[in-house]
C-alpha cells in the first residue's frame, strides 16, 4: 500500500514540478487543512516533523526512568497505583508518537537506534535526578504542566497523525499534572519535613521546567519554518511566559515559595516578570552533562540490549509460525 | 449480606485474606521493578499493566482484611507497616526478577494458581471475597494470555531463549509446591466454602500448566519436596529488601499522610 502511495506520488510530482507542489503544499497549510502521510510534503517539512515527533517519543520513554524510580518505594497503594498507571500512560505516549513518525516513512527501530547511539535528542528535563518522593509530584506539576503549554498547540499542527495523537496525549498529561499537584498539596499540607520536601524539589524544578521551552526567541534555530508550516504556533517565550503566568499562583497556593528572587507580577503588563535563565546550565544539559545523561542513557541502552534475545526468540517464533501455516495450507 | 464473622473465625479469615492479599501485593511490587526497563516499550506497558491490576486486587484484599481484623488498620497500615514474618504471601511471589524470561516463568505459575483459584471463589460463601474473585478472575485471565504467550514464544523461539526459560522453571519449580500445601487455614476456608480445595486448584492448574509447556516446547520439572512456608511467615531472604525498599517512607516518617 505504501509503495502504490509512493508511485502515485512519482506521477503527480512530475506532472506538476515541486515548485507548483509546494505552492500547493502552503495554500492547504494556511487553509488549516491537514496534512496526510500520503499528500505531498517538502522534504525538510518531513524531515523537521520526524525529528521532532521522534525527540517527543524519545522524551517519553527517558522519561518513564526518573518516576519510574519510584514506583517501588511510593508511600502508599493509592500512590504507587497512580504512578504505575502515570509511567504507563508515558510509555504509551511513547508508543504512539512513533507511530506517527513512521507515517513518514522511518522505522521504530532506526529511531531507537538514533536514540541508543546518543545521535538523537530527547528532552533535557529528563536528566535531572528525583532524590525524593517530592520530585515526583514536581514532574507531574511542572513538567507535565510545561508539556501540556507547550503541546495544547500541536493539537492544531498541520501534520494530521501528530494532531490526533496530541489530542490524547493532552488529556493525559492534563490529568498527570492535577495528580502532580495534589501530591504537592498533600505534602505542602502534611509535615514539615513534607513541607521542606516539597520546596526543595521545587527549587530543584522550577528552573530546568522553564529551559523546557526552548532557547528565547531570539536564540531558537528550528521556528521560523516550523511556524511557517503551522507545526509550531506560538513561539518559546510566550509559551514561557504563559507557563509562569499559570504556574506561579499554584505555588502560591501551595504556600511555597518560587526561587527566584526577580519574580514580580507587573501590574501594567499584566503578567510577571521573572529573572534570567541560566542558558550556559541549558547548553551543558544538553551537550550530556548534565546530572544524569550518561545514566538515563546507559539504562536504555542496558533494557535493550538486555531484550535481544527476548526479540530474536520472538521474532525466531514468529517466523516458525509463519512457516507451520504455510506447511498447513500446502 | 452473610454475617460478619467474629472471633476465632474472623482471625482465620484475616489470615487468609491476607495471604491472597499479600500474593498480589509482593508480586505487584517485584514488576513494578521492570517499568521503564523491559525488553521492549510494548512490555513496559504490558508488565506496568499486569502491576497494576495486581496492586489494585491487594488494595481490595488488605482493604477487606483491615475491616475483618477491625484494629482500624486500612490497606496502607497493613501493605506499609508489617513485619517480615506477618506477611502471608507464598515465597514464589518475591523471588527475583532475574532476566525477562525468569519473571514470565513465576507469572506464569502464579497466573494460572490465581485463575484457577478466583474462577472457584467467585461463589464462595463470602459474598465479599465472591465480589472480589470475580473482579479479578477477569484481569487474571488476561494476565494469563499475556505471560503464557510469552512463554510460548521464549520456549518456542530459538535455542537459547528455550535454554534461558527451561532453567527458569528448574530454578523456580520446587516454590510452586508451596501455593497448594493445605494447612488447616487452608482446610477450614474450603470447609467453610469460603475457598475451593486446594487439590482441586491444584488439579486444574496442574492441567493448565502442562498444555501451557507443552505449546512452549518445555519439560515439566519433577516435583521435589519443599521447605518454604510463607503462607505461615517464614519467608525467603528476598522479602526483607523488598520490605525495606517499599516500607521506606512510611517508616522514615512515622504518621504522615501522602
Amino acid at each position: 500500500m505504501y509503495t502504490q502511495a509512493l508511485d502515485t506520488l512519482g506521477a503527480e510530482a512530475a506532472s506538476l514540478g515541486e515548485g507548483a507542489l509546494e505552492q500547493r503544499f502552503l495554500a492547504r497549510v494556511d487553509a488549516e487543512e491537514k496534512i496526510e502521510p500520503k499528500d505531498w510534503m517538502p522534504a525538510r517539512y518531513r524531515n523537521t516533523l520526524i525529528r521532532q515527533i521522534s525527540q517527543h517519543a524519545h522524551s517519553e520513554i527517558v522519561g518513564m526512568l526518573p518516576e519510574g524510580n519510584w514506583i517501588t518505594r511510593a508511600p502508599t497503594l493509592k500512590r504507587k497505583a497512580i504512578l504505575i498507571a502515570k509511567v504507563q500512560d508515558e510509555g504509551g505516549h511513547g508508543a504512539y508518537l512513533y507511530s506517527a513518525a513512521e507515517t513518514l516513512g522511518v522505522s521504530r527501530d532506526q529511531l531507537i537506534d538514533q536514540l541508543l547511539s546518543g545521535k538523537a535528542k530527547y528532552s533535557s528535563i529528563f536528566n535531572y535526578p528525583t532524590p525524593t518522593w517530592a520530585d515526583v509530584g514536581a514532574i507531574g506539576w511542572l513538567v507535565d504542566g510545561a508539556a501540556i503549554m507547550n503541546q495544547i498547540p500541536l493539537c492544531r499542527c498541520s501534520y494530521g497523525p501528530y494532531a490526533r495523537g496530541m489530542v490524547r496525549v493532552c488529556r493525559e498529561e492534563s490529568f498527570h499534572q492535577r495528580q502532580g499537584y495534589d501530591l504537592m498539596l498533600h505534602l505542602a499540607r502534611g509535615t514539615p519535613e513534607q513541607k521542606r520536601m516539597a520546596q526543595e524539589a521545587l527549587n530543584r524544578w522550577w528552573w530546568p521546567a522553564l529551559m523546557m521551552f526552548g532557547p528565547s526567541d531570539a536564540n531558537s534555530t528550528h521556528s521560523g519554518d516550523s511556524q511557517r508550516w503551522k507545526i509550531k504556533r506560538f513561539s518559546n517565550d510566550e509559551l514561557r511566559q504563559k507557563f509562569v503566568d499559570f504556574t506561579v499562583p499554584q505555588a502560591k497556593f501551595l504556600d511555597l515559595s518560587v526561587p527566584d528572587p526577580l519574580l514580580r507580577w507587573d501590574e501594567a503588563k499584566q503578567m510577571h516578570t521573572f529573572g534570567p535563565i541560566d542558558w550556559n546550565e541549558f547548553d551543558q544539559v544538553l551537550k550530556g552533562n548534565g546530572p544524569c545523561n550518561v545514566e538515563r542513557l546507559a539504562a536504555r541502552r542496558h533494557a535493550h540490549a538486555e531484550g535481544q534475545w527476548v526479540r530474536d526468540a520472538a521474532s525466531a517464533y514468529a517466523e516458525k509460525q509463519r512457516q507451520r501455516a504455510i506447511t498447513q495450507a500446502a | 449480606m452473610s454475617a460478619a464473622p467474629s472471633g476465632a473465625a474472623a482471625q482465620d479469615l484475616f489470615r487468609f485474606v491476607l495471604r491472597l492479599g499479600d500474593l498480589s501485593l509482593v508480586l505487584g511490587q517485584r514488576l513494578g521493578e521492570w517499568v521503564g526497563h523491559a525488553p521492549a516499550l510494548e512490555e513496559d506497558l504490558g508488565l506496568a499493566n499486569v502491576a497494576l491490576d495486581l496492586i489494585g486486587q491487594a488494595r481490595l484484599l488488605l482493604t477487606y482484611a483491615g475491616e475483618i481484623e477491625a484494629k482500624g488498620r486500612g490497606e496502607d497500615e497493613l501493605a506499609f507497616l508489617r513485619e517480615h514474618g506477618d506477611y502471608f504471601n507464598a515465597v514464589l511471589a518475591e523471588q527475583p526478577n532475574g532476566d525477562f524470561g525468569r519473571t514470565i516463568v513465576r507469572q506464569v505459575l502464579i497466573d494460572a494458581f490465581q485463575l484457577e483459584l478466583y474462577e472457584r471463589m467467585a461463589t464462595s460463601t463470602d459474598e465479599r471475597l465472591a465480589a472480589i474473585a470475580a473482579k479479578s478472575v477477569k484481569e487474571v485471565r488476561y494476565h494469563l494470555r499475556y505471560s503464557s504467550d510469552w512463554l510460548v514464544r521464549l520456549g518456542d523461539g530459538t535455542e537459547a531463549s528455550n535454554a534461558r526459560v527451561q532453567a527458569a522453571l528448574e530454578a523456580l519449580w520446587p516454590y510452586t509446591v508451596e501455593l497448594f500445601a493445605e494447612d488447616e487455614l487452608d482446610r477450614s476456608m474450603a470447609d467453610r466454602g469460603v475457598a475451593p480445595r486446594l487439590s482441586d486448584v491444584q488439579a486444574a492448574w496442574s492441567a493448565r500448566i502442562d498444555a501451557i509447556l507443552a505449546a512452549a516446547t518445555l519439560q515439566r520439572p519433577k516435583d521435589r519436596p519443599h521447605a518454604w512456608h510463607g503462607k505461615r511467615g517464614q519467608h525467603s531472604e528476598h522479602l526483607g529488601y523488598i520490605l525495606a525498599e517499599m516500607q521506606h517512607l512510611q517508616r522514615t516518617y512515622p504518621g504522615a499522610r501522602w
